[in-house]
């Protein structure tokens, strides 16, 4: 059983929550996630690592609520236990496997979008320490559901903040930002990191070979056990069939197949629907003998 | 009397057509009665050939001589020195090529029922609460094994007998390895059989620390560096799936068996009340002819679905037991041989509408010795179905030897171990199950777990 230690609402439906695991705790890098069960018969949710301390031996996750698990989740409070939370899983960023020298080389751009702002914080946070200033564009929908920007300010270069409706920053997308920096700014960028929504990934990464800027991005696919037995997060990348759980989840944008991407995480789409429906209308459908075979 | 003694007493099976409809254990096993008669039949060689191919060598005349004298807890006991894993063992071993493949009886008449016997045994005991925990006092050195499955398992008891505090580490939030995720409910009850086999490995002494990633959340190197370990035993098996490499196979609608599995056995997805979902379709092919192809055509077909079997060799090849494929078409599972799937086809949605095959004959034995499947020109139809399940065999996660510095794999990701005894390139490192053979069964998982532990408490003492 793994304790909550402190939970905070971040925004509108996106929490973030310390949770006890020492071992974990221990062994996080950058660019990994972890894996939460809430109960006996929850499902296993994957989630990014956002922060984590290895002497007070907690991890620090950032979560929507989005379907029936997520929702639940999030009604659990401090002093309580999730069932399980194993990790770190999947690959650490490469950043973290190249040494200081090779960083200073480099000038990187990272574009979050979203929650996907809270698993580009530890990443910006350990180059910081590492001596490298990173800027960063955080795109989202209005001021209320920015996350981070006191603490992505303390370790970041330049901070970029854009909203879609202009109630803060930039108003507009973040590629309209990056294009922007780099086109009347004069920024000149040769690394990139996106982490967001897939659709974001994809037009950033078609944005960032236009301008030759190698771009790594963190996949989110369906995960059953995250160890590499199920093959569920399977994804095509330059042609090759990966495992993001394993070989991943930091791929190389201009090499992912994102349309198949986000065609198979809609595979559950109409199981999801259901189990919230069931939530909050009660058992009025039955699984068994319903083969209309969801929105295919 | 006489040809009545050259028979097996029958074993209660649930009908096939209720059977089809739900998850419970298939085979119900013998009664008392039924126990003492079959046992009866046994002949109690002098050199018994039964032995001999058990793989961790249960002394059979011994206990089925105590089941003819009614005298279960001590049966229970016989096997109890031999196998942590009697119930399961009694389910899930091949026993018509061990055990009862040499049993005298077999040569005029039927082999003893050898495996339900000991199931009988095992389930006794459980319902009887019977104590098989007898241990050697601790000694306090510390042994780690990782992995719950078959050979885990094993290893840990035999090494708990002899005194030592031994830790299990398991990836997943449930012991057992494949007993839980992989095999389905209807051929090994979860909850009763399996729970109560790892609750006897526990009351031992073992203690099982599950979410912990060998490689990941902790390495080989810091349980010995940091934690005090003396030896580790590597059962970590062979999950990671194989699939085809023809073209369609990131459609929705197809998955890896022990993805679909998972689901169902470990995730309980088949029940209601729980969040994991499953998705299976009207029409199922499932690619391949081993036990986890039977195991997933079956519990597709428990799914309310209309089931195939596509293997591209014939019947005599299927490598999945006899048993499973009977009870596979007495529910009505349809096998399509000779033939093998060369693409699948999905509609503009991008899920499965169908998969194109090729019909095979059989030309001259490959270094496997089975037949080599080769192509009919010419003989392309597509099957109409709407999930495909791949069952094409599992290899070992190089999860742990990619992370473990001095262990040494062979080019199948197989780590090299040495038969007798588990010893691996790395002092104090041993191996064995899937691990280090590919995927195989479960007794012989024990069997190497035994011989690994024997091995690791000689490295101790010296």
């Amino acid at each position: 059983m793994y304790k909550i230690v402190d939970k905070k609402t971040l925004a509108p439906n996106i929490f973030s929550m310390d949770i006890e695991a020492p071992r974990v705790a221990k062994s996080c890098l950058p660019g990994q996630f972890v894996i939460v069960r809430i109960d006996e018969k929850g499902e296993r949710i994957p989630l990014t690592i956002c922060d984590y301390d290895a002497q007070k031996g907690t991890v620090k996750i950032v979560f929507q609520t989005l379907g029936k698990s997520t929702k639940e989740m999030a009604e659990f409070e401090v002093g309580e236990y999730f069932s399980d939370f194993v990790g770190p899983l999947g690959q650490p960023s490469d950043l973290t496997k190249e040494s200081e020298e090779e960083l200073k080389k480099k000038n990187i751009i990272f574009v979050a979008g979203g929650v996907g702002t809270a698993p580009v914080y530890p990443q910006v946070k350990w180059l910081n320490a590492h001596g490298v200033k990173a800027d960063v564009i955080v795109g989202c929908k209005s001021k209320d559901y920015l996350l981070f920007e006191d603490e992505l300010k303390k370790v970041s270069g330049n901070l970029y903040i854009t909203t879609d409706d202009g109630s803060y920053g930039y108003k507009g997308f973040v590629t309209d930002k990056l294009k922007e920096l780099i086109d009347k700014e004069g920024k000149k960028y040769n690394h990139a990191v996106v982490i967001g929504p897939m659709i974001m990934m994809k037009f950033l990464s078609k944005l960032t070979k236009e301008y030759g800027i190698e771009t790594v991005v963190s996949l989110n696919p369906i995960m059953v056990d995250g160890t590499g037995m199920c093959g569920a997060c399977r994804v095509t990348v330059g042609g090759e069939v990966k495992f993001a759980c394993v070989d991943g989840p930091e791929f190389d944008g201009h090499l992912v197949n994102f349309d198949e991407s986000m065609r198979r995480q809609t595979m559950y789409k109409t199981e999801e629907g259901r189990e919230i429906l069931k939530k909050e209308e009660g058992d009025t459908f039955h699984r068994k003998g319903c083969t209309c075979g969801g929105d295919k | 009397m006489a040809a009545d003694k050259m028979k097996r007493v029958p074993i209660k099976e649930q009908d096939p057509k209720v059977r089809a409809t739900n998850f419970d254990e298939v085979c119900l096993g013998y009664t008392k009665e039924e126990a003492i008669k079959e046992a009866s039949r046994c002949l109690n060689c002098k050199k018994p050939m039964c032995v001999t191919k058990c793989p961790v060598s249960i002394n059979i005349p011994g206990f089925i001589s105590k089941i003819k004298e009614e005298k279960f807890d001590e049966a229970a006991k016989i096997i109890a020195q031999s196998s942590a894993l009697p119930a399961v063992c009694g389910r899930v071993c091949p026993q018509e090529s061990q055990c009862e493949g040499k049993c005298v009886l077999g040569i005029k008449g039927e082999a003893i029922s050898i495996g339900k016997l000991e199931r009988f045994v095992a389930d006794w005991s459980r319902e009887n609460n019977v104590d098989l925990s007898e241990r050697k006092p601790a000694n306090g050195i510390k042994v780690a094994v990782i992995g719950s499955g078959p050979s885990g398992l094993t290893c840990a008891g035999d090494l708990a007998k002899l005194g030592y505090d031994v830790t299990i580490f398991e990836a997943l939030h449930k012991a057992g390895g494949v007993l839980v995720y992989g095999i389905p409910e209807f051929r090994l009850p979860k909850d009763t059989v399996v729970q109560h086999e790892v609750d006897n490995v526990k009351k031992l002494g073992v203690k099982i620390e599950t979410d912990v990633i060998i490689g990941r959340t902790i390495t080989i190197d810091d349980l010995f560096e940091e934690e005090g370990f003396k030896a580790v035993f590597i059962g970590s098996g062979a999950g990671l799936p194989r699939f085809m490499g023809i073209p369609g196979e990131n459609l929705n609608g197809v998955f890896s068996a022990n993805e679909f599995l998972t689901r169902n056995n470990l995730m309980k997805a088949f029940k209601d009340d729980y969040d994991t979902p499953i998705k299976v379709g009207a029409k199922v092919a499932v690619v391949g002819g081993g036990n986890v192809a039977m195991d997933a055509a079956r519990t597709a077909l428990r799914l309310g679905a209309e089931v195939h079997i596509v293997y591209r060799r014939s019947e005599s090849e299927l490598p999945a037991r006899a048993e499973e494929v009977h009870h596979a078409k007495e529910e009505g599972i349809q096998f399509n041989l000779l033939t093998n799937p060369i693409e699948v086809l999905g509609n503009e949605k991008g899920w499965v509408k169908g998969i194109r095959c090729i019909r095979m004959e059989l030309g001259e034995p490959d270094a496997s010795g089975r037949r080599r499947p080769i192509e009919i020109k010419g003989s392309e139809f597509d099957l109409d179905v709407d999930t495909v399940i791949m069952s094409l065999g599992t290899s070992p996660n190089p999860l742990i030897s990619s992370t473990t510095k001095g262990l040494d794999i062979n080019k199948k990701r197989c780590i090299i171990a040495e038969d007798e005894t588990g010893k691996t390139s790395r002092d104090g490192v041993y191996a064995g199950g899937d691990a280090v053979t590919g995927a195989a069964t479960v007794i012989l998982a024990m069997e190497a777990g035994k011989k690994a532990a024997k091995a690791i408490d000689e490295y101790l003492k010296k």
